[in-house]
């Protein structure tokens, strides 16, 4: 049964020293990540080559599979849709004209202010997502693009017009966000009516029970804030750039110190099904640089 | 050299469908733990050795794209399979239920693990909470997928080892 070889010159060690060898090198990884911040570095882009086309490559495969199924919808629910669609369509038709005014108006009064234009477009790029993280505790994914597309850490992240999150780590061909609604996320945000600033958090719990975020600390002294309140990030937030659209307050109370309020957000980015989203090519200057 | 190249690719392939394809499978946002399985099985079927060492590499691949730090997960795992060698001698194939136990009880381990160091530490402290809504419905989701995926790893293993042995008897 048992078949003794030679040991080969390679030297012998019993498994106990090989397990106190492994794991003083994994606490040294651990010490040298949170002291220097090194993550990974070469170890990232030979990963990075041989995982992400393939998960890339089952991605495509699973969204062709998924599409060809909703393609199956029943004619009654497209045409309910429809209607739907239809009615919201005339609703927005007519909000656009009112905007369209509005915003005549606001170029009337920019040029006799001759402000800038407050939120300059910004450059971005389209990326797929390719994976999630393989647990239950924690929202971030990988991205198809990385440092070869021009993305760096610390850039925003946003799908259709509401923040995503905001790039944590980036490898040669791809890059790892950390979505808002992660349990470590906070983001500096600011009301759009009164800008009063928050803090938005993200939190598993709230998340997975009610779809919502959490934010703390808003400045509510005239109560003027109601619920369905517009949130966007703010001008004082150190790495997202102003004026992104984050959520709608969904709850709000008072605090024990009646100064400040605290409640729930419904982020405007549907979390389940993100596949692409938008990076944006420009990091928010602070003042050291 | 075989076995080395055929655990890799098990790695791989569980690695890949835990990302891709059972975060599309989740149900209410949870989904199973693969790798847990991988490392906890070979664990008890090969002994400490192997099943440190795999623990340690699927560690570090998911300290290197999903871990806020590195080495993190590899210490976790690398434990795991180690535990898991001590109940080599306890294991026969034709057994489900010490394996069932293994692996329920690793990925137990390292959720609370990862709910003691990630979020405790924070200051969640629901841990009620977070025992009910994640840890025990992974658990579940975990035990039903090993049901298949260990007859699977069983059956690669067994396979490997007759090869094993015809090719010593050969050249001995």
């Amino acid at each position: 049964m048992k078949v003794r070889r030679k040991p080969k010159s390679k030297l012998n060690l019993p498994t106990r020293y090989v397990l106190l060898i492994l794991t003083g090198v994994c606490v040294l990884a651990l010490f040298l990540s949170f002291t220097l911040n090194l993550n990974g570095g070469p170890l990232k882009t030979v990963a990075g080559y041989v995982f992400v086309p393939m998960q890339r490559g089952i991605n495509t495969l699973g969204s062709w599979i998924s599409d060809s199924v909703e393609g199956f919808q029943s004619k009654q629910e497209l045409l309910a849709e429809n209607e739907a669609l239809q009615s919201r369509v005339d609703e927005l038709t007519t909000e656009l004209n009112t905007l369209r005014l509005e915003q005549y108006e606001l170029d009337n009064l920019r040029e006799l202010f001759e402000l800038d234009q407050k939120y300059p477009s910004y450059e971005k790029v389209g990326a797929r997502v390719i994976s999630n993280d393989g647990g239950n505790w924690f929202s971030t994914f990988l991205i198809d693009k990385g440092e070869n597309d021009g993305i760096e850490v610390d850039m925003n992240v946003i799908a259709g017009s509401g923040l995503v999150g905001i790039v944590v780590d980036v490898g040669p061909n791809y890059a790892k966000v950390r979505s808002i609604i992660d349990d470590t996320s906070s983001v500096s945000a600011s009301t759009v009516t009164t800008a009063d600033y928050c803090i938005v958090n993200g939190n598993l719990e709230t998340m997975n029970e009610q779809q919502v975020i959490e934010f703390s600390n808003l400045n509510n002294e005239e109560s003027a804030i109601e619920i369905g309140e517009q949130i966007v990030t703010s001008n004082i937030s150190d790495k997202y750039l102003p004026g992104i659209l984050i959520g709608y307050i969904q709850t709000l109370q008072q605090n024990a110190n009646n100064l400040t309020c605290s409640g729930t957000i419904t982020p405007a980015v549907d979390f389940e099904h993100l596949d692409e989203v938008l990076v944006i090519l420009e990091k928010k200057q602070t003042a050291q640089e | 050299m075989r076995r080395k190249i055929v655990v890799l690719l098990i790695i791989i392939v569980c690695f890949l469908l835990q990302t891709t394809v059972f975060q599309a499978l989740a149900f209410a946002s949870i989904s199973p733990n693969l790798l847990v399985v991988v490392v906890s099985a070979f664990g008890f079927m090969r002994g400490r050795k192997e099943g440190m060492w795999i623990g340690f590499f699927c560690g570090l691949l998911l300290d290197i794209f999903y871990g806020s730090r590195i080495g993190f997960y590899g210490l976790v795992y690398m434990y795991i399979g180690y535990l898991n060698g001590l109940f080599r001698k306890r294991f026969f194939p034709d057994d489900i239920k010490l394996p069932l136990i293994l692996i329920a009880a690793s990925d137990l381990a390292c959720n609370l693990i990862v709910y003691l160091f990630q979020f405790f530490m924070r200051g969640r402290f629901q841990f009620g909470y977070y025992l009910l809504r994640i840890i025990l419905p992974e658990l579940v989701y975990t035990i039903l997928v090993t049901v298949f995926l260990y007859f699977a790893i069983l059956k690669i293993n067994q396979k490997l080892e007759r090869i094993e042995k015809r090719s010593a008897r050969k050249f001995v």
